[in-house]
């Protein structure tokens, strides 16, 4: 069974990385969104300074949104998600292993670059570090979110907007708690621990329901 | 040859397994894709599913794999021991269930480690199907043909009692099915089973056929 998990893991990492897995796409796409920004907001330094944790967020949140359609529909196409149904591991394992494997290859790599793209929308440097932890801490619950709506847009053939339709408003409260907890650092309204907990017991349950919603979403695909 | 099916004879099989279908009906979207369909299947013994385009064939194979919902009648299956019967199951179906992003080696590998129970390792069931020199390529620069005797050396690469072939000639070439209908008689010389969906001659010289009509 943990076998079957690690190769699960190991192949949709591969996938992600090898070309036309998508891997680095929703970094290059956080990259334009975040990019354009300053151009529709203009040169106001001290405007786009105090919205900049705002902005990395929606940006995260969308990065993280076009490309999750794809997550159990791929597997349905091409008929190997008959090995997940196969397997000695329970599909709730299997779950847990394919949202593991597009945190690694999606909500980290945008949690670790958003300091970075923080200086084209003027971050405070003192405010890098608590964005990167809490996109670290947030991401994960998008992750497991959306894979309730991939779940269970698997079958549909060109469903790739319903699943940004669906999870995006169930991302709100971890948008709230992670934009105010990143805020506390440039003088926002609450002190930073209290949004940051919540925001990470968000993430936990939103791990195990989606790992659970999505297992039973997809026994339900023909 | 006889290598091949020493290869598939040395996965180990047990030998008093009983698969019996009774009044089985099937349903999809609220539509009856057939009704009464009976038969019972032991070690060592193959069923031939035929019948019309759109009778049923590919819906009964995806029942006996778990993937549909009975609608009527019972499945049983004795002898398997606790696990249940979808883990006694390989399922070569229409689509291949292969990454062409991955080797060959490497989608074997995966089937592998995920199914449990390994049997042979990559190299030597892509051998046995005859395509040890793609063992390196990624399945998508592979023919349609060659794509399927990927699928086929899965049946392989992990020891399930219950094979469950849709179509399993398609795309093939004749040097091909002859391979496989070896590897399929190895596979009931050891006391496995094997359900198929065809419409051309399998090549087993004892098996059953049931035909599946539409539902009145």
């Amino acid at each position: 069974m943990r076998r079957a998990f690690w190769a699960l893991l190991r192949r949709d990492l591969t996938l992600a990385i090898r070309a036309g897995g998508g891997g680095g796409l929703a970094l290059a796409f956080f990259l334009i969104l975040v990019t354009l920004i300053p151009f529709a907001l203009g040169p106001d330094l001290n405007l786009l300074s105090r919205i900049s944790p705002a902005i990395l967020w929606l940006g995260a949140l969308l990065s993280t949104l076009i490309g999750l359609d794809r997550l159990f529909q791929a597997d349905v196409e091409d008929g190997s998600i008959e090995l997940l149904h196969g397997s000695p591991l329970p599909l709730e394992g299997a779950v847990l292993a394919k949202g593991l494997a597009h945190w690694l290859t999606t909500g980290l790599p945008l949690a670790l670059a958003a300091p970075l793209l923080g200086l084209l929308v003027a971050l405070p440097v003192e405010a890098m570090s608590p964005l990167a932890l809490t996109l670290l801490a947030g991401t994960p619950a998008f992750t497991f979110i959306g894979a309730v709506g991939a779940a269970l847009t698997a079958t549909l053939r060109r469903g790739g907007l319903i699943v940004p339709v669906l999870v995006a408003p169930l991302s709100v409260p971890t948008l709230i708690f992670g934009v105010s907890a990143a805020n506390a650092a440039i003088g926002g309204t609450v002190p930073f621990l209290p949004p940051f907990l919540i925001l990470c017991a968000i993430s936990l349950v939103a791990v195990v329901v989606g790992v659970f919603a999505s297992a039973a979403a997809l026994r339900q695909t023909e | 040859m006889d290598e091949i099916q020493n290869a598939v004879a040395s996965l180990l099989t047990d030998s008093s397994l009983h698969l019996t279908a009774d009044r089985l009906a099937c349903a999809r979207g609220g539509r009856l894709i057939f009704k009464d369909v009976s038969f019972s299947l032991r070690s060592g013994e193959a069923l031939v599913l035929t019948g019309r385009n759109g009778a049923g064939k590919s819906s009964l194979i995806a029942l006996l794999a778990g993937r549909l919902a009975i609608e009527d009648g019972t499945l049983m299956f004795e002898g398997g021991g606790e696990a249940p019967l979808a883990e006694h199951i390989h399922l070569v179906g229409h689509r291949d269930g292969l990454k062409g992003a991955l080797t060959a080696a490497e989608n074997l590998t995966f089937a592998r480690d995920m199914l449990g129970a390994p049997g042979l390792a990559s190299k030597a069931a892509l051998d046995a199907v005859g395509l040890a020199h793609a063992a390196a390529l990624p399945v998508a620069y592979l023919s349609a043909g060659q794509r399927r005797r990927v699928a086929l050396a899965r049946l392989l690469v992990a020891h399930r009692a219950i094979w469950l072939l849709d179509e399993p000639f398609s795309a093939l070439d004749a040097v091909s099915q002859q391979v496989l209908t070896g590897l399929m008689q190895a596979h009931l010389a050891r006391g496995g089973m094997i359900v198929a969906a065809t419409h051309g001659p399998l090549g087993l010289v004892d098996a059953k056929t049931l035909q599946i009509g539409p539902a009145q």
